[in-house]
């Protein structure tokens, strides 16, 4: 069966970037945030650019967190958080005061970078250290550079960290736990390795996690 | 570690993507989409191009082809040339773009800076300054006003403020020469700024990047170099890596 992938609509940033990267993969993918289209799908993608707050009000809004709930951890559909996407799966953040996420991941937050001789945000390409092997990262070479933008990080034990960065310090810019998948950099704008990481996510299925 | 970034930075005109020469006469690169791919080809690591047909002739912003070009784009790319309001900039980043670049209006109200900065966040923000170095002093050029009487310096730091994400600093008279960047214009910037500089006009072969990643530029751009010599991106990037600069190679 072929996937059946859709890209949440919840306002938050250039959704057509991620949507054209499947299709130069070979894949077509679905804008929406129709709950009949997400109900379908077989891969759920949730990128997302800016304010943390702001995301989990628009996802809460539009009945979508409980749906993701649903759909992500009892029918353990193919999931793939993308930047802000990776940050709204951890159970809080910081980023202008306190906000829970969808928390899908125990004991992760998502924190400012504190070290004052940085630049943030942390915005260019930078390399991904594989940390756990992962089925995401098929026909990738440890230490590729992928693109980055952000200010906040997500912190979390290692448990299902499959990637770090460096930037200050080391942190998790890759995760895998079970049918849930997430990166903090962007893989529609990271060329060869990022168009590689969209392809290899949808060509998942179910049984290959298995 | 964070690396250096290699940027083709073009100009839209008459729909051809061409490249200037001291902003004078022009000369054609191609077709922008098969450019595009190109560049895509290439491993360069972003993509700015300045429509001039906006900015100069006041026609709208070509969004049809903006997004003919980030639909082949699988890197980050910067449009700018006639963003005047808050609106533009959602047009430009609606057609594809993910930063854009402001000159001409930020010039006259560096607070659109801050606009764009609160809504869209710094690192969407890039700021064009032009400059045309006039009995031995810098002065700010615009193609629409000639030469003002601003400080470059001084502008940069109100830029900055206004939480501008980058400077794309433009030498133009180092512009389309091979004669390699202006390093002494870009150590002054770069001793007053603490956000990333790419410095634009100059670049005729791999060296002159690495002159000025150690004056204190953090992204090289670059057009004549890619299309009118035989040094590729990649090539420039083996240069900058044998420097012990941290570059993205593949």
């Amino acid at each position: 069966m072929s996937a059946n992938i859709v890209i949440i609509d919840y306002g938050m940033g250039n959704l057509r970037s991620v949507q054209k990267a499947f299709e130069k993969v070979g894949f077509s993918a679905t804008i929406t945030r129709d709950h009949a289209l997400i109900k379908e799908a077989s891969h759920i993608v949730l990128p997302g650019v800016g304010a943390f707050g702001d995301a989990m009000k628009n996802l809460n809004s539009l009945g979508l967190s409980n749906l993701l709930h649903v759909e992500v951890l009892e029918h353990k559909k193919l999931f793939l958080g993308i930047c802000l996407g990776m940050q709204l799966i951890a159970e809080k953040s910081y980023e202008f005061g306190e906000h829970q996420g969808l928390g899908w991941i125990e004991d992760a937050k998502v924190v400012r970078f504190e070290e004052s001789s940085l630049k943030i945000p942390h915005v260019g390409w930078n390399e991904m250290n594989f940390h756990n092997p992962s089925i995401l990262f098929k026909d990738i070479p440890d230490h590729s550079n992928f693109y980055f933008v952000h200010s906040y990080y997500f912190e979390a034990p290692s448990t299902h960290a499959i990637g770090y960065c460096d930037y200050g310090h080391s942190f998790v810019c890759a995760i895998q736990k079970e049918n849930i998948f997430a990166t903090q950099f962007h893989p529609e704008k990271s060329q060869t390795h990022g168009l590689q990481i969209i392809k290899n996510f949808a060509q998942l299925t179910k049984e290959s996690l298995c | 570690m964070l690396k250096h970034r290699i940027i083709p930075c073009v100009l839209l005109k008459d729909w051809q993507l061409v490249k200037s020469i001291q902003f004078g006469s022009f000369r054609t690169i191609g077709h922008p989409t098969a450019t595009v791919r190109i560049y895509n080809a290439r491993n360069v690591d972003e993509l700015i191009v300045l429509d001039i047909d906006a900015s100069l002739n006041n026609e709208p912003i070509n969004t049809e082809i903006i997004t003919d070009m980030a639909n082949e784009c699988f890197m980050p790319l910067t449009i700018g040339g006639g963003i005047k309001t808050i609106e533009d900039v959602y047009t430009v980043l609606g057609a594809g773009a993910d930063k854009v670049s402001i000159n001409s209006e930020a010039i006259k109200r560096p607070s659109f800076i801050k606009e764009i900065a609160t809504i869209f966040g710094s690192q969407c923000v890039v700021c064009s300054i032009d400059i045309k170095k006039v009995d031995g002093k810098y002065r700010v050029f615009t193609k629409k006003e000639g030469l003002l009487d601003i400080d470059p310096i001084e502008l940069a730091k109100e830029y900055e403020r206004q939480g501008a994400g980058e400077i794309l600093l433009t030498s133009i008279d180092r512009e389309g020469t091979t004669l390699g960047y202006d390093t002494e214009l870009l150590k002054l910037f770069a001793n007053t700024l603490h956000i990333p500089i790419i410095i634009n006009g100059g670049m005729g072969k791999p060296e002159h990047g690495a002159e000025a990643l150690q004056n204190g530029a953090d992204a090289l751009a670059a057009a004549f170099i890619f299309h009118f010599t035989q040094f590729t991106p990649n090539m420039i990037k083996e240069e900058l890596s044998h420097h012990h600069y941290p570059v993205r190679l593949s």
